[in-house]
This record gives C-alpha cells, structure tokens and sequence, in this order.
C-alpha cells in the first residue's frame, strides 16, 4: 500500500490544495476511489493495444484462442518479473536470470529423465514434485550465492549477475553435454500448459467465483480495519462499484477463456474416455485456464502479499528507498539483499519449469534474452531503476504488454526485425511517459 | 568518576574518552562528554569538528575505535543502530533518515513495524498509532498515506522525531534538528524539544550554529577538530563567548577583547 502508492501521493498533495481540487476532474475521481493512478493508466494502455491489434490483424486478436494463448505465453517471464521487480526496488538488477533458467531447467530435465527412472520407472507420480522441488531448492542456492557476493562482499550486483549470465548458460551445456533432453515426465508437462495442462471449464469457474469472494473479502476487512480505528473509508457507493468491476473483469476474463475449446483430436478421445456419444456437431469443450497461468497468479498473488504485507518487503523498499536510513532503521540490509536473490532464484526455477515442460525438452539455450524481456516487463511495468518504486502487479501487466506487441506483430505478419525495433521503441516511451508523469507528480 | 557524579546524580549517558579516526585522521580525539536526565546539552561546532561521528558511536550508527560509554552508570557497548534503540537511544539525522519512497507510519515504524499475529504487518494500528503521536507534535499532519518525499520539512523532521517520541525514547539525539526549517516550523521544534525535555528525557542537540541552539540548551559543549574546547553552563556566558570557542578554541576570559571584536568582522 505505501510503496505503490505514488498516485496516493498526488492525491494528498490535492488535499493541501482545494484550489486544484476543482480544476482536476480525473484526480477527483482518483482520490475517492483511491486508484493508483499509474495502475490505471497501464491497463487502459493495455486496453489500447489490444484493441489496436483486433482491427489491424483483422479480428483475430481478441479471439478467446489468440488470448488463452497470449496468456500462456506471458507466464514465464511474467512468473520472473514479479521477482525482478524487488531486485530492482532494491537498487540491484540480475542480468543472470535467463542463463540461469537454462541451468535449472537442464537439471531438472536430467532428474526426470535420467536419475529418477532408474529409481522407480518412467513417469511415476512423484517425479514431478521432487523434480520441482530439486529446481527451487538450486535455484534459491545460485540466487542466494549471487546474493551473498553482491551483499556481503559488496560487488556490484550488474558485475555478479553479469558473471552469473554466462557461468550459469555454461555450466547448463556441459551437463547436457550440447544436447537436447527429452521427452520429460508426463505429469511434469502438465506445468507447461498445451491441451492436457488446463484445468477445464468448471474448475475455471470455480476459480473464477473464487477470486470474486476474495476481492469482496479484501474490501470488507480493509473497511472494517479502517473503521476500527476511526479513519476515513471511502463511500459507500465508490466501494460497491470497486468491487463490482473488479469482479466483473475477473467473470469476463474467465468467461472469456473457456470459450476456447479442446481441438477435435482430443475432444474425441476425451469423450471416448468419459463415455460421451460423438455428435455430428462436434463437442465444445472448454480447455479453461492453463497451468503456467495459474503458477501465474498464484506467483503474483503470493509476490504481492510479501511485497506489501510483510516486513520483508517493506525493508526491500526501505533499501531502495534510502539505504543509509534503512541500515540507520537497524534493518539487517545485507540479509534482506541476499533474500531478494534468493526469492529471484526461486521464481526462476518455476519459469525453468514452465518453459521446459512447454517445450517439453531443455537445452543449453533455454531462455536466451530472456532476462532482458524481465527487466522490460518490470521496467514497463512501472519499476522504478533509481530504486524504491515498482509494483507486482505492474510488472505482470509489463510483461503482457510485451507478449501482446510481439503476439499482435505476428498476427499481422510483421517481419521478426521490425517487430523488434517496435519492442524497443515502446520500452523507451514508456518508461519516458512515466518519468515525465512522475516528474509532475512530485511538483 | 571524574565529572560523572555531579550533586549526586548519576548521568544518564556519560562517553569517556572516546576516539574515532578515518585513515591518519583524528575525527574525535579523546572526548569526554555527559548528559543527564531532562537535560538539554548542544553540542556544537564548525564543519568538521567531530559532533557528528561522536554522536554516530552513541547511536550505534558508528564503532569507536576507544572509549567507554555509561548508561545510568553502568558500562554498555553500542554496536549497531538496533542496540542503541533497546537501550532507549533514538537518534533524528541531518539527513533525517527517511526513506522518502514509504509514507509517515512505515517510517516511524521501519525496522520495528506492528504485526498481527500471521506476522502480517498491521498498517492500520501502525497508522493509529502514528496519528495519536502527531496530534501531539503537529496538529495539522494529515498526510499519513503519502509518501513522505511529498511532505514539507517541518513534517518530515516531525517524522523523525515522531520515531522518538512513540518508542518512549530516554535519550533524544537530534542532529541539526532546524537546519531544513523555515521559522515557524523552527519554533515548533523548539517547543517540542522543551516538552520532551520536561518528561525528563535527555537530549544532545547537534548543531553548527550557536543562534539555533542556544535558548534551548542548558549545557554547551563546544568542539574543535575533534577535541573538546569546553563545556559550560548557558546562564554563565554570552552567544559571543561560545562563538569565540567555536572559533578560536578560547574558553570566557580566554579571549581579549580586540579578538572578541573580530568575531563580528
């Protein structure tokens, strides 16, 4: 709440100034509804460009197929960019994340293919989770090693990382000796999303219903917080209509996405399988939300609440904030360092399994470039790089911005150049638009 | 034991001999200094003197390199900014030690923050608690959700002494507490630390300028390069003779008049 609040702060500046109250409809609105402003300003860019794209690749953009798979898509780097965003709050950056994403996943690639058969066979139901286990548990011990040398050691973080880039790639070839492993667990790949890695229509629902009963929950409690202790709540009205589109969008989305049905192939045999009469017609059977995506969220969710609810979080954007009133504060700075590279590690670990039971293989080459879409994605998102700013949130919305110029480009056959001079021509302007927005603000 | 026991009372900080040198250079050089309860001593001196880095080994901020310190008499070692707060030690910087990027009750709380018991942090009561504390130093603070890189320098400084005040501190160190200051503000933590003073908490006020401390103060001690000039009651001298110690390092009567004259020069 403090740390994305940079709206909040234009709202409590208009409050000294009733003069401008009047003047500024838009900042009215903002204040009584108390929505970060730049949050907004995000989702109606992203808004646009969706938008945009649907008429210029004529009208396939939106389709519930083209977004189910933009969503699958975006998981991976957006799963690394919740973690990149505290990196770069606290004035770090990790250049390592892609080559170490190469690392993880050709170790956990070697574990289901390799190591655990010998111990009980092909595709045994528990190969899946120590293999996860296995890749966060090394991924947390390379990000806590970069931590310890960036913290303790005082070697800047853009050097370690830097090192970590191309060790990590290395280390990644040498043990999969330049080849490919293949194929993975079947339960693993159900990580990656594709036709089998859903969870269908109804539990999509359920998720659905699900997350509209949280947001009304998180309104209520933090009314009741504010009330306890006689503080002002926002109006009745304001709170309703906060709730009702916020759940409106979630029911849309989800209504949205199980539009997109099995493919015929696979619609036949689930049927076969359930003991369904193949009509004429054919089935629609909706794939619902993908695996990867739901990592996704529960990523983001669970990102969110260490960035905001927990006293780790608050010292991460202490440390970017001020590090010498952090330390002054008596918050263990280096600790809290090798934590967020520790956390990095982690997040890696779970995009390193997305991105090989997508592709159902890991390489040596996984991931390249990957790190500097993450740091895009954050940095889009609203990621401050002089540190102490940056939201979670923001930064999944960067990272769907990202997937939806590069999905768009490819919907209306633009060359894989130009596509790229259009990527980095929006990274610039919008990290530029939201400097010069965040200038004024501070007026 | 030498000016510890003073009508007997025992300090409630007394530093002895302390030293601190950066490379070849004596930043504090021997100093002896104390502090007693619902006492203000300023501690002043020209850039470079020494208050500073004196006052960081009190708050933990700092390590002597020799000397010892005594709380209520009794021998303690400061080694970090968390010791110096168990002990009852708070310190407001020059800088002001803010992080400019979380609002006015994250701040007060930072490092020490209110947690329900999931260990989640607990805005609201931290907001309470921060609200109660600031009826008291500044009535028109409003500003509890902002940022505080949006707020004046009066509510800043009101900020960091807010920290002080709700974790009951018993010795206040405030360096430069008005250099960022307009005149009303000024005069606002002027009455503060007069307040705090009469709950008889200890404070060292640090500060360049003689003019900003002086009705304040009911002890001077003066450095210069990193050694004590001397120290001397409030209601025994003039503005003019500490500014001579600041200065030549003369204590009263030391000076000639012909000297005096030249401080106004």
């Amino acid at each position: 709440m403090t740390q994305s609040s940079e709206a909040t702060s234009g709202q409590d500046a208009g409050e000294n100034r009733p003069g401008e109250r009047r003047k500024r409809p838009i900042a009215a609105f903002l204040r009584a509804t108390e929505i970060d402003a730049r949050m907004l300003g995000m989702l109606v860019a992203l808004a646009g460009i969706w938008i945009l794209f649907h008429f210029l690749s004529g009208h396939t953009f939106l389709t519930p197929r083209n977004l189910w798979n933009l969503s699958v898509q975006t998981s991976a780097v957006a799963i690394m960019a919740t973690g990149m965003v505290l990196v770069i709050v606290s004035r770090n950056i990790d250049l390592s994340v892609g080559a170490l994403m190469s690392f993880v996943g050709v170790v956990m690639a070697l574990v289901q293919v390799r190591f655990l058969p010998n111990l009980w066979g092909f595709d045994h139901p528990a190969t899946w989770i120590i293999t996860l286990i296995v890749g966060v548990v090394l991924g947390a011990l390379a990000g806590g090693l970069q931590g310890v040398v960036i913290a303790y050691l005082a070697v800047p973080s853009f050097i370690v990382t830097l090192g970590g880039f191309m060790a990590w790639r290395g280390i990644a070839w040498v043990l999969s000796s330049g080849k490919t492993v293949a194929p993975l667990d079947t339960y693993f790949q159900l990580l990656g999303g594709g036709a089998r890695g859903t969870i269908g229509g109804m539990w999509s629902w359920i998720l659905g219903i699900a997350g509209c009963v949280g947001i009304v929950a998180l309104i209520i409690n933090r009314r009741r917080q504010r009330h306890k202790y006689g503080f002002p709540v926002r109006a009745i009205p304001v709170e309703i209509t906060l709730g009702v589109i916020s759940c409106g969008a979630v029911l849309v989305a989800i209504f949205w996405l199980n539009r997109y049905y099995m493919p015929d192939l696979l619609a036949r045999q689930y049927a076969a399988d359930h003991g369904i009469a193949w009509p004429e017609t054919g089935l629609s059977i909706s794939l619902g939300i993908a695996v990867p995506v739901l990592i996704l969220i529960g990523v983001t969710l669970v990102m969110t609440f260490i960035a905001t609810r927990l006293s780790f979080g608050r010292y991460v954007f202490a440390i970017g904030g001020n590090p010498e009133a952090a330390e002054l504060s008596g918050i263990r700075t280096r600790w809290t360092i090798v934590k967020v590279f520790m956390l990095m590690g982690v997040l890696v670990a779970f995009a390193a399994a997305v991105q090989t039971a997508r592709l159902n293989a890991a390489v040596g080459s996984l991931g390249e470039l990957s790190e500097l879409y993450v740091i895009a994605a954050a940095v889009i998102g609203g990621t401050s790089f002089s540190g102490g700013v940056g939201t979670i949130p923001g930064a999944v919305i960067g990272a769907l911005v990202m997937q939806s110029l590069s999905s768009g480009m490819v919907l209306m056959g633009v060359e894989n150049s130009v596509q790229k001079v259009v990527v980095g021509v929006v990274l610039v302007l919008a990290v530029t638009i939201d400097t010069i927005y965040r200038r004024r603000m501070q007026q | 034991m030498t000016q510890a026991v003073k009508n007997g009372r025992v300090p409630l900080v007394e530093m002895r001999n302390i030293r601190v040198a950066f490379g070849g250079v004596h930043a504090v050089d021997g100093v002896d200094i104390n502090l007693y309860p619902g006492e203000v001593v300023a501690l002043v001196g020209g850039n470079g003197a020494g208050k500073t880095t004196l006052i960081k080994t009190l708050s933990g901020a700092h390590k002597a390199d020799s000397g010892e310190v005594y709380i209520d008499g009794e021998q303690v070692f400061i080694n970090t900014p968390r010791e110096a707060k168990d002990r009852g030690i708070e310190t407001t910087y020059q800088t002001l030690a803010l992080a400019e990027n979380i609002d006015a009750p994250g701040n007060m709380f930072l490092g020490r923050e209110l947690r329900t018991r999931w260990a989640i942090l607990d805005d609201a009561a931290m907001e309470d608690a921060t609200r109660t504390v600031m009826r008291r130093l500044n009535p028109l603070f409003e500003n509890f959700r902002s940022p505080v890189e949006s707020l004046s320098g009066g509510q800043r400084q009101a900020v960091a002494i807010a920290r002080a005040v709700h974790f009951n501190a018993r010795i206040l160190i405030m360096d430069e507490p008005t250099a960022a200051l307009g005149p009303g503000e000024t005069a606002q933590v002027g009455d503060l630390i007069l307040q705090l003073k009469d709950e008889g908490i200890g404070i060292f006020l640090i500060s360049h300028d003689i003019h900003g401390v002086f009705d304040l103060a009911d002890r001077i001690t003066v450095m210069l390069q990193g050694k004590i000039v001397g120290t001397v009651n409030k209601k025994d001298v003039t503005k003019d003779e500490v500014l001579a110690m600041i200065i030549m390092g003369k204590l009263p009567g030391e000076a000639t008049e012909k000297e005096m004259v030249s401080l106004h020069e």
